[in-house]
């Protein structure tokens, strides 16, 4: 159990740029009076974040596109996506995801 | 927008429940976080302040990976800080539901606040609620208590479970990202704006990507997307 001096200062540093952006909008606009076009852009957020995250976490590695030939999870898409239509359950479907995703693995 | 007209009274424990479907895909990229992280040198004691204090998860493999290939301090914190600015969004666009409450209260929410919890929320908290802050305490302390252990769980087992994409769990994200995006859709049943939103957010995120790191991308896809979907109502 020890700390390094270096981490210190990474972990005050890094937690210092990730703590402001995280808490300053919620400490702030919640306060304010914003723009009709402002709120109707926020009203948009989530799900443009959200498909934007989906796009990377299952079509990216890293800095590069997966191979659509070599890697298939990207066929999990379609089961996990239905069954989130369907049954409108987080927890449905994240187990179909991972069970889509481990046959997957196990067929190929 | 529903059109609920009672106040639905939430509560800690509510909270807790709700995040329950997140767990997973937390406790799979906390473990491979784990994993990394101890391989880059850190102690246990390191790696649970890091996910008590910097607690998010593409940032806590980067200053691992970092840390690992000799970069300079100022260097991990400058792209920490890139990789975490879309946090920025997700608290601007939470902001209205918690308009009544202190700014200390307010400071305490968002410092728990990542893609998940913020995700879960926007679904939550679409109607009129009570008790929205200690229903967002119960959710974001459960999320946060499962990382930590998530993370050193890594540290410790990370030696003996050999691939785990065999069993699927590096699924368990995506799957909960989709999830949560089409519960926004179904939400607000505004399909055709939605799916142009949609259409608009992969189609930014993938022109993006080809000249900026993929946690840019995802910011300008979400800026680009967010926008769109403003100038199709009017």
């Amino acid at each position: 159990m020890s700390i390094s001096k270096e981490f210190v200062w990474i972990l005050i540093g890094t937690a210092l740029v990730t703590f402001i952006p995280r808490t300053l909008p919620l400490v702030f606009i919640s306060k304010l009076e914003l723009p009709e076009y402002v709120k109707k852009f926020l009203t948009h957020v989530p799900l443009a974040v959200m498909t934007a995250l989906v796009v990377q976490s299952v079509l990216t590695s890293g800095e590069e596109w997966l191979s659509f030939g070599e890697n298939l999870q990207w066929i999990a898409l379609f089961p996990t996506l239905a069954v989130a239509v369907v049954t409108r359950s987080l927890l449905l479907t994240v187990l179909t995801g991972i069970a889509t995703a481990a046959l997957l693995a196990w067929l190929i | 927008m529903s059109e609920k007209t009672t106040v639905e009274n939430l509560t800690f424990r509510q909270g807790v429940i709700d995040c329950i479907p997140t767990l997973l895909g937390y406790l799979s990229i906390g473990f491979a976080a784990g994993v990394i992280e101890a391989t880059a040198g850190m102690s246990l004691l390191e790696i649970a302040l890091l996910s008590l204090f910097l607690y998010a998860g593409s940032a806590q493999f980067i200053v691992a990976g970092m840390l690992t290939a000799g970069a300079p301090i100022m260097s991990i914190i400058v792209t920490v800080f890139f990789v975490n600015l879309r946090h920025l969004l997700l608290s601007a666009a939470i902001a209205p539901n918690f308009a009544k409450y202190s700014p200390l209260k307010n400071m305490l929410i968002g410092a728990q606040l990542t893609d998940e919890t913020f995700g879960v929320a926007i679904n939550r908290l679409t109607g009129p609620v009570a008790n929205a802050d200690k229903w967002m305490f119960g959710l974001n302390i459960t999320a946060h208590l499962n990382w930590i252990v998530a993370n050193l769980l890594g540290a410790l087992l990370g030696g003996w479970i050999a691939d785990p994409q065999r069993y699927g769990l590096h699924f368990a994200l995506p799957a909960m990202f989709i999830g949560l995006a089409a519960m926004v859709v179904m939400q607000r049943k505004r399909y055709k704006q939605d799916l142009l939103v949609i259409a608009c957010s992969a189609g930014s995120f993938a022109l993006a990507f080809i000249w900026l790191p993929s946690y840019i991308a995802v910011m300008v896809a979400a800026v680009t997307a967010a926008i769109a979907g403003v100038v199709m109502e009017k």
